[in-house]
């Protein structure tokens, strides 16, 4: 047993196109521990949603290993990939993907449905998270009712509601103004503090710059890796 | 967990509401059809046995004159070749249980200052044991009556309410082409015929009077027709050739010659009439349960437009942790809700429309509970059915590609 919670050996995905296959990634290997805190950086197209949907278990890469607690995740059946995904992680995408037609509470508490808690705990758990977002007074709202900042709490509640240990976010700030994206990533701070370890894909250096560490892709492959500057961390 | 999805299904069927209401319109028209054809068919049904056993068992109906006299129809004004003797001597054969002569006719019949037209039928006290015809008041006349020719009735339901109202028929004279007849007996109702006549609007009197005072017979003892009740159904086929010989030696048919007479086997007839309603009760069914089927596929079209629809929902339903089966419950509990609140509007409708035909028609229905289960079995399955293939449609959908979806 080590204390990697990704183990990353040789990874590569390519996609299928019209004109062959396109290497997305390619060979990335990446170890990371628990409690850690790494921003994931690169150009357009450098293949950073591809490894976020890998990590995140919504997709599979074409070669290579990838370990999640020490669990071999291409052993893994459609129910076990489900199972991952409903505790183990949290995924906040960028364009936070709420059910429209559900209430903010609802929406926060979908994923305890398929973990099959009851109803009344449901909703308190929901309302917890909700509180701990700034939204408890929203609840009842549906997502087209409140702003872009506000819907991506929510998609963090929802994220947070099984208690995950690991959180993944793909550009969790790239639809939101920069007040508002210091004001999730001071949350995700709070969080790694408590000890969840967090993957977040990102743009902007001063975004990064909330992470212990960053890595940083480019045409598919990993550049470069290391900890964020001291003198740079907030 | 069910009850969950249940709330789910609700909301995204409320999302849609005129297309589920539409989608639900499939079945609905599907399930008060069958409903309402099983309802007629079964009344038909019904009502045919009903007149069967009103007819009496195990039957033959022998007419005089033939029916198929090298291409020249006698008809009915024929000569009458049938005598009271032959019934006499078909009597004599073995597996004949009871034989009544008849001659039929009718008549205008006076009580006071009531009259009406009704069916006179001339004959033994045999014809009622043939008809199984009970007497519910008063007593029929007997074989005494027939060889003295006595002016005496049985007077059926129809016949006694016209004339007599709410008077009690018994023991009173009415008169039958200026003849008086005394009332002994009022028979029992025995409803329509096979042939749709009302059978209870009829006068029954002896074989001998109606000869005499009613028909004014040209030849006496000729008979238009005889009934024959045989032993059993079984003993049919030899009664009925046991007859024909019978008859045409009594006849003195020669061997090339036709029959001056002609044999039913009603109680054949009368199975094959209950036959062919069957079937077509059964027809009946079978294209009602074609709308109930197209109201599957109208529910499989929708719920695949709908699967289409929502990808991108199922994409982060799996996101979240929706296994494969969470998703299939979900789609599939929608389909299901939408065939079976489609059913017991259905069911509604069909069972209105079938009293209502009744009430406007007259038709027998008859809306049996085995009819209502099968019609609500059919839907729920339909929509079992019909909701499967788009529900793991959507389960097995990739997470990722699901979540591209635009
Ligand atoms: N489904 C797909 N089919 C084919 N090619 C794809 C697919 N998804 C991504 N790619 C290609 O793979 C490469 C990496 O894409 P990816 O989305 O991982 O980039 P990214 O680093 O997330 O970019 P961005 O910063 O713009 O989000 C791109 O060149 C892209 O065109
Ligand atoms: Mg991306």
């Amino acid at each position: 047993m080590s204390d990697a919670v990704i183990r990353i050996m040789d990874l590569s995905k390519s996609y299928a196109t019209s004109a062959g296959l396109f290497p997305a990634l390619k060979n990335v290997s990446l170890t990371i521990n628990r409690g850690e805190f790494v921003a994931i950086m690169g150009p357009s197209g450098s293949g950073k949603s591809t490894f976020m949907n890998i990590l995140g278990c919504l997709d599979a890469p074409t070669g290579g290993q990838y370990q999640l607690n020490n669990r071999q995740v291409s052993e893994l059946g459609r129910d076990e990939l489900a199972l991952l995904r409903n505790q183990t992680i949290g995924f906040v995408f960028q364009g936070f993907n709420l059910l429209q037609r559900m209430t903010l509470l609802d929406n926060v508490a979908l994923p305890l449905i398929y973990a099959g808690v009851e109803h009344a705990e449901r909703s308190q758990r929901a309302h917890e998270l909700l509180t701990r977002v700034g939204l408890a007074d929203k609840a009842n709202s549906l997502p087209n009712q409140i702003s872009g900042g506000q819907q991506q709490r929510v998609a963090i509640a929802r994220a947070l509601i099984n208690r995950p240990r690991l959180l993944l976010a793909d550009e969790p700030t790239g639809n939101l103004d920069s007040h508002t994206g210091v004001e999730i990533m001071a949350l995700f701070s709070e969080l790694n503090l408590e000890g969840i370890t967090i993957v977040l894909v990102t743009h902007e250096a001063d975004i990064a710059s909330h992470a212990k560490r960053q890595v940083r892709f480019y045409d598919g492959s990993i550049i470069s890796d290391h900890a964020t500057a001291q003198e740079l961390q907030p | 967990m069910t009850l969950a999805m249940l709330g789910e299904a609700w909301r995204a069927m409320g999302a849609n509401r005129m297309r589920t209401i539409l989608t639900m319109l499939g079945m609905v028209i599907g399930v008060a059809a069958v409903v309402l054809m099983m309802s007629i068919g079964q009344g038909a049904q019904y009502a045919i046995k009903q007149s069967i056993s009103a007819m009496g068992s195990n039957l033959f109906i022998l007419l005089s004159g033939s029916t198929q006299t090298s291409g020249v129809r006698t008809g009915s004004g024929g000569a009458l070749t049938l005598t009271v003797n032959d019934a006499a001597a078909i009597a004599e054969l073995p597996g004949v249980q009871a034989v009544a002569p008849i001659n039929p006719g009718d008549a205008q019949v006076v009580y006071g200052p009531a009259n009406w037209n009704t069916a006179i039928i001339g004959t033994t006290p045999a014809y009622l044991d043939v008809r199984a015809w009970q007497i519910v008041s008063g007593a029929a006349f007997t074989a005494s009556d027939v060889r003295s020719a006595t002016r005496v009735a049985l007077i059926g339901q129809t016949a006694a309410q016209n004339l007599f109202g709410d008077e009690n028929p018994l023991g009173k004279t009415i008169r039958i082409k200026q003849s008086p007849f005394i009332i002994l007996g009022i028979l029992a109702s025995k409803g329509q015929g096979m042939d749709g006549r009302d059978q209870d609007d009829t006068i029954i009197i002896p074989l001998t009077t109606a000869q005499r005072s009613v028909f004014g017979i040209r030849f006496p003892g000729t008979v238009r027709m005889i009934m024959v009740q045989s032993t059993g159904l079984e003993v049919m086929p030899e009664v009925e050739a046991a007859m024909t010989g019978l008859l045409r030696q009594r006849h003195r048919i020669r061997e090339n010659a036709d029959n001056d007479f002609s044999l039913r086997n009603l109680t054949a007839v009368a199975n094959s009439a209950e036959e062919s309603t069957r079937i077509m009760s059964m027809l009946l069914g079978a294209i009602a349960s074609v709308s109930l089927l197209v109201g599957g596929i109208g529910i499989m079209n929708i719920m695949l437009v709908s699967v289409t629809e929502r990808t991108r929902e199922i994409g982060i339903r799996m996101a979240i942790g929706a296994r494969e089966r969470d998703i299939l419950l979900q789609f599939l509990l929608e389909a299901i809700i939408i065939s079976v609140a489609g059913c017991l509007i259905g069911l509604l409708i069909g069972v209105g429309g079938a009293l209502l035909t009744e009430a406007l028609t007259g038709t027998l229905v008859i809306i049996s509970g085995s009819s209502v289960l099968v019609a609500f079995g059919v839907a729920a399955t339909v929509g079992i059915f019909f909701g499967f293939y788009p529900a793991r449609k959507a389960a097995r959908m990739d997470p990722i590609e699901a979540l591209r979806y635009q």
